[in-house]
């Protein structure tokens, strides 16, 4: 099967940060994205899960695009931005994907 | 004194009070006791509606007084100027930041709208009547002391403060909890009497059963966060947690009593003013002020400032209201 080189993009962000940063890919010409929600976790600020939370302001979403090399570093640019200054991760990864046209 | 010991005493063994006693100790003990997130979502919109729906009401069955603008200027300037003086206080008693001490005063200028719910809870045990428009006071008081804190933090020459752009305005200003709170007061206030007796059975009997197993989550909520934020709290921090809502219940009195309100809605008013966000505030502050702690402002106005609030405020604020007004 033919495969072609692609880029994963992982950002673990803030859910108030969710529709900044997706509207910022989107201004960046990422339009394809998935959203998951993250169900807890540990960091500098200590262990944390999804049921406890009382307020939007403590939850964290994952935002997933795979797109292909040559447009990465507008999105790290577009993303950088707006996840700066936040609590989160970037990470990039290469990966194969089976029908480069979706990308 | 001895009318406040005993409605202290009742308050803190009514179901309301124990069932967020019963949450916190649960989750102190780490027992895997949980209320799934969408039914606490769930019971917080039933709230929510509820407490707008009466509100509107009771406007609709006693009509409207000049007050009602008044009370809504009095609780705007209320929530804008307690920020400015929690932040000198934080100053004062801990060494917090101008940064920290500027995100936490934001959430002391707010309100607990659950805190709110428990007070009316609490008048209607006791069959003390207040105005129904101070739902809408309520809602009028989330969002001022967002902008006292920016305004506290740029006034300092920081660079901390990302601003208020505009998305983040239309973000508190629409908020879930005040579209909701809002709208059901509207709701209530064009349907009337006749609309409350329409759905009195789904809002009205089930409510402080809803609340109970709501205080439950809340307690919960409260326990893990002084599990995972408790380090945070020095003797100075957690003494601010305490002497503040006293404070803004003070300057809630002053302003309730310049309004002449009843018993009822004076104790409201200095509920309001006692209580600390932790929903509507730390998600802004999480947006416009990134670098301050959460763990920080959540742990005091969640795991402070509300059983504080609820334990032993909400009966204080109440005995004072009535025997300030002789009610």
């Amino acid at each position: 099967m033919q495969t072609h080189k692609a880029k994963r993009v992982e950002i673990t962000i803030e859910n108030v940060m969710e529709s900044r940063l997706t509207d910022a890919l989107r201004k960046a010409g990422v339009t394809g994205y998935s959203v998951l929600p993250v169900l807890g976790g540990s960091g500098r600020s200590g262990a944390w899960d999804r049921a406890g939370q009382v307020s939007r302001a403590q939850g964290m979403v994952q935002v997933v695009c795979i797109i292909k090399p040559e447009r990465l570093d507008a999105l790290l640019d577009a993303a950088f931005a707006v996840v700066e200054r936040h609590i989160g991760v970037v990470s990039v990864v290469d990966c194969d994907v089976l029908r480069a046209e979706r990308f | 004194m001895t009318d406040f010991l005993s409605l202290a005493g009742q308050n803190l063994l009514s179901p309301i009070i124990l069932s967020f006693a019963l949450g916190l100790f649960a989750s102190l003990a780490r027992s895997d006791l949980n209320v799934p997130e969408a039914v606490a979502k769930g019971m917080s919109i039933y709230l929510l509606f509820a407490i707008g729906f009466k509100g509107g009401a009771s406007v609709a069955s006693y009509g409207l007084d000049a007050r009602l603008g008044l009370s809504l200027l009095a609780g705007v300037a209320l929530s804008a100027l307690l920020p400015i003086i929690a932040f000198g206080l934080l100053k004062v008693m801990t060494g917090m930041s101008r940064l920290d001490a500027a995100a936490v005063a934001a959430h002391y200028g707010s309100i607990s709208i659950v805190t709110f719910v428990a007070a009316t809870s609490v008048l209607e045990g006791r069959g003390i009547s207040s105005e129904g428009y101070m739902v809408a006071v309520a809602a009028a008081m989330e969002a001022p002391a967002i902008l006292s804190a920016l305004w506290l933090i740029s006034r300092g020459g920081g660079d901390g403060a990302k601003g208020m752009d505009g998305t983040l305005m239309r973000e508190i200003m629409l908020n879930g909890s005040i579209v909701l709170l809002v709208g059901a007061f509207a709701i209530g206030w064009i349907t009337g009497e006749q609309g409350l007796r329409e759905i009195e059975s789904f809002i009205v009997n089930p409510f402080k059963g809803v609340l109970c197993l709501f205080l439950l989550d809340m307690g919960l909520v409260a326990g893990r966060g002084l599990r995972g934020g408790g380090g945070v709290l020095t003797r100075g921090v957690l003494a601010f947690g305490v002497l503040m809502p006293l404070v803004g219940s003070v300057f809630g009195l002053g302003a309730a009593l310049l309004l002449g309100l009843s018993s009822g809605g004076v104790a409201l008013m200095m509920v309001l003013s006692a209580s600390a966000s932790y929903i509507a505030v730390p998600a802004a502050m999480r947006v416009a002020l990134p670098e301050a702690n959460p763990s920080l402002y959540l742990t005091l106005s969640l795991g402070v400032t509300f059983p504080f609030n609820l334990t032993v405020g909400i009966p204080l604020y109440v005995g004072i209201a009535m025997a300030v007004t002789g009610g």
